[in-house]
């Protein structure tokens, strides 16, 4: 009998497993349930769809076409049941589907506020899916005000979205600071003015403390300082918890996610999992982490289905990478950037637009940003992490520099010194680099 | 940037438009779609991102819509050497 691949899940990670088993075998029968009804689309352009930069039809990168072309079953159900000893899920509707290997991609949702009210009244958004945007999107036709609560890249998507929706938005931070613990406070500043610049009220030190309704209609918020603010929707985006349900009612090991080896195997040998639900080992930390991220989902997943298949080869995370687009700034974030003192630490360069130029081999990015900023945090014999904000020319080399651990005791240094050309040392330093190392 | 920096960048910048062909780094990518959605003549330049292939098409008018537009710098010009140059013609032709 030909084997059956069941896929819990039609997101980037489920997707991929789609694709690498079908890569690997012409015979598996492959089987993809999600419960989304839109099926599978990009998680990430759903900021996009709120901006208006793409048309809602755009959201979607396979078409008929190439899922024909995988030859998937495809199920529009969800899934309630596993009975790992005999086999099959059970679908919301009593159906029963057998497998032989089954993959758990069901991804994360929204961390719930600990505030009353959140979850019925109309008003209160957050942004999991394809159906909050458009809920959101409905709402910002007619409101005039938005308090959007949460302090890191979903939050200020949300923001950026409905101040492009003509919706006035006040944005709340906890602390005094934009994402005080990814950024330093200079790009923290550079961020929060362009949101100013776009007309956001940004209040600091801010926490809601009640949602106030009228009629099952959000109407404002009132926050611990007792300051009232009148808006139509409160939007919230304070973190992720992997959809772990399943797996916990069949007795998998779990810790925040699903835990599973480098084959991305969980406890069960025939289940696997990936994605934002999987939790891995990370050979930096040394510990069991999700990643939470597009990229990592696809690779995951790609991982689970040659594993599934038998054809398995080890998925190891690679150094922390992040990119993003912060207030209009395509951003990157490599390796340890954060404000946790990390011991090998020495010192912090930075450099600004005026230092920046062209790689010496030829190639066009991007580059027509007005702000371009580089920070480097430099070790004792290499560069532990970087975040490139505007002109994204040296992401790709930093990348390699970081994740290979390049020696740069050379230029270490002349990085360090006051008002350094920073970005003209690492451009140079790469080009030699790269020649030795055949990149 | 000082001037002679600037100059410099604008030739490279310009070689590449001209002889370069639009380049993915796939691990960036989020398929959101921007691209394709913004090139003038059609070309499915995430369906390109999602496999990692450069976009080769002779059709492609190099006017960096696509890259300019990307919100997480996925795609770049990169000048094709002469060696690919006619390697690609000989695909072109099959
Ligand atoms: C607004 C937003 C912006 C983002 N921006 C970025 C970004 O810029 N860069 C980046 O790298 N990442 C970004 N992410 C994160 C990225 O989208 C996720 O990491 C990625 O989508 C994870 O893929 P996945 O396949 O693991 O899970 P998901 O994409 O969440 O897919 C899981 C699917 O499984 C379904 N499902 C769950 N349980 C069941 C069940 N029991 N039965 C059937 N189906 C089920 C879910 O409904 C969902 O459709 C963003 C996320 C959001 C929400
Ligand atoms: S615009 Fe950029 S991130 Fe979006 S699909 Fe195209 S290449 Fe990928
Ligand atoms: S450079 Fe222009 S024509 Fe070529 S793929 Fe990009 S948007 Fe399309």
């Amino acid at each position: 009998m030909k084997p059956r691949y069941l896929i819990i899940g039609m997101g980037a990670a489920g997707v991929s497993a789609a694709e690498a088993i079908r890569d690997a075998s012409a015979e598996a029968e492959i089987t993809l349930i999600g419960d989304e009804r839109v099926g599978f689309y990009s998680r990430p352009g759903l900021a996009y769809y709120l901006t208006q930069e793409i048309p809602e039809k755009h959201l979607f990168p396979f078409g008929k076409e190439d899922f024909q072309r995988l030859r998937l079953q495809i199920l529009h159900a969800r899934v309630v049941d596993i009975a790992p000893q005999e086999h099959y899920v059970t679908l919301h509707d009593g159906r029963k589907l057998a497998y032989d290997r089954l993959l758990i991609a069901t991804g994360a949702s929204a961390a719930q506020p600990s505030l009353p009210n959140t979850k019925k009244l109309q008003g209160i958004v957050k942004l999991d899916n394809y159906a909050d945007a458009q809920d959101i999107r409905k709402l910002s036709r007619r409101a005039r005000a938005a308090v959007v609560i949460g302090g890191g890249i979903t939050a200020l998507e949300i923001v950026e979205g409905l101040q492009e929706n003509g919706v006035k938005t006040h944005y709340f931070l906890r602390g005094e600071r934009y994402w005080g613990n990814v950024l330093d406070e200079a790009e923290s500043r550079i961020i929060e003015n362009r949101l100013k610049e776009e007309g956001v009220d940004i209040h600091y030190h801010t926490e809601a403390e009640e949602i106030l309704e009228k009629r099952g209609k959000v109407v404002g918020v009132r926050t611990k300082a007792g300051q009232q603010i009148k808006c139509s929707i409160v939007a919230y985006a304070i973190g992720i918890r992997p959809r772990i349900k399943l797996a916990e009612s069949i007795g998998l090991q779990i810790e925040r996610g699903i835990l599973v080896n480098e084959f991305m195997q969980s406890s069960i040998p025939d289940i696997f999992a990936a994605g934002d639900v999987a939790q891995v080992f990370d050979p930096y930390s040394g510990q069991y982490v999700i990643d939470s991220l597009w990229g990592p989902a696809r690779l995951q997943g790609r991982a689970a289905g040659l594993a599934m298949i038998g054809e398995g080869v080890p998925y190891h995370k690679g150094v922390p990478f992040n990119v993003t687009r912060l207030a209009g700034l395509t951003t990157t974030i490599i390796g340890q950037v954060g404000s946790g003192a990390d011991k090998d630490l020495v010192g912090i360069a930075r450099g600004d637009s005026e230092t920046w130029r062209q790689l010496p081999d030829a190639i066009a990015c991007q580059q027509s940003f007005d702000i371009n900023h580089l920070r480097l945090q430099i070790g004792n014999q290499r560069i532990l992490g970087s975040i490139v904000m505007g002109d994204q020319t040296l992401s790709q080399p930093l990348r390699h520099l970081i994740a290979r651990k390049a020696n740069i005791t050379s230029i270490k240094d002349s990085l360090l010194m006051p008002q350094a050309p920073i970005a003209d040392l690492i451009a140079a330093f790469w080009a030699e680099w790269r020649k030795d190392h055949e990149i | 940037m000082t001037l002679r920096n600037y100059l410099r960048r604008e030739t490279t910048r310009r070689q590449a438009l001209v002889k370069g062909y639009v380049v993915p780094d796939s691990s960036r990518c989020v398929q959101c779609g921007i691209c394709s959605y913004n090139c003038p003549i059609g070309i499915d330049v995430r369906r390109h991102a999602w496999v990692g292939s450069p976009v080769k098409d002779n059709h492609c008018l190099t006017c960096g819509e696509c890259v300019d537009r990307c919100p997480r710098g996925v795609l770049q010009f990169e000048r094709t050497n002469i060696f690919d140059e006619k390697k690609f013609k000989l695909e072109d032709k099959k």
